[in-house]
């Protein structure tokens, strides 16, 4: 019944090492106050982002999904930015 | 429903190549994501709004507990995709093992998330009250006071929702332990373990996003 392509056994706990050392650095960088708070911020969201796209890619296996699930997956993410950045715009 | 029925009705869709489970799962994700954008949303642009209604990080969250209550719903993730590997490989006693404990994992964290809620209203960070102000962690009732009703309405409902997702996902992964201890998956049989599995890894990424957020800046 699995779809997606047969692969070599995912590095699951890599991948979980990768997340457990990027929360710790993220707690340790979250507490810097030598740095502004912008770019705070956004090292703090990149961090996020790139744990959550750890997630996505080898625990929820979109790295062996088709290509069109990929695409499917993509949709949110310009409404995402439309729903944030517009509003936001009209603080400013 | 003979087997051969079963994998029949669940063959890939011609046009997403991914079986029908799977996809409908997926496309219930998005619409989760759709959700939490609107609440995440909605606290990125009231902080930027009224930046006095809120705090740094740590003055009135405990930000080591719900770090390590993170690091909880990674290990859980890691339990949960574990649990999916051993039943590709026809591993029944593997399966319910890791499924148990992701269970295990998940209820905890869930019971911490209550404990941190009871620690928060002890010290006075309730959502919406009149004339509220958020009093922060251990400081004293005549002490400065810091944030606003803003800060506790935008926090208990960001962490109450995700929470609740928490909570149903564990239901739903005593039932899926339940099905797997009666022998009814197997590594030709195994989708209901892989949507399972979706819907749990889902959870945990939200958490990372609403951890950095909300906790972190």
């Amino acid at each position: 019944m699995s779809t997606g392509e047969a692969h070599k056994p995912a590095p699951y706990m890599l991948v979980w090492l990768a997340l457990f050392l990027l929360t710790m650095a993220e707690v340790g960088y979250a507490f810097i106050t030598a740095i502004p708070k912008l770019w705070l911020a956004i090292g703090l969201i990149v961090m996020a982002f790139y744990k959550a796209w750890l997630v996505a890619v080898y625990y929820m296996h979109l790295k062996w999904e088709p290509k069109r699930l990929w695409l499917m997956v993509s949709i949110p993410i310009p409404l995402i930015m439309i729903l944030i950045f517009v509003v936001l715009n009209e603080i400013f | 429903m003979t087997t051969q029925a079963m994998t029949a009705g669940r063959a890939p869709m011609p046009g997403m190549k991914v079986y029908n489970l799977k996809l409908g799962m997926w496309i219930f994700l998005l619409s989760e994501v759709m959700f939490f954008t609107g609440l995440i949303g909605s606290y990125v642009i009231l902080r930027f709004a009224h930046p006095e209604q809120f705090t740094e990080p740590g003055v009135v969250l405990n930000v080591p507990l719900t770090a390590f209550n993170t690091f909880l719903l990674i290990c859980s993730s890691v339990t949960m995709v574990k649990a999916y590997a051993a039943i590709q490989q026809g591993d029944q006693q593997g399966l319910k093992n890791w499924l148990l404990a992701t269970i295990l994992i998940g209820a905890s964290f869930v019971g911490v998330q209550v404990y941190e809620y009871i620690a928060l209203v002890g010290e006075g960070f309730v959502p919406m009250a009149e004339a509220y102000h958020a009093v922060g962690r251990h400081m004293p009732h005549d002490g400065p006071v810091v944030g606003g009703q803003l800060y506790g309405s935008t926090f208990y409902t960001m962490t109450g929702f995700h929470g609740t997702h928490v909570s149903i996902g564990v239901l739903c992964l005593c039932f899926t332990y339940w099905r797997a201890a009666k022998g009814e998956y197997s590594a030709d049989n195994l989708g209901g373990v892989e949507i399972m599995g979706l819907y749990w890894h889902f959870v945990d990424l939200v958490w990372i996003i609403l951890f950095t957020i909300v906790y972190l800046i």
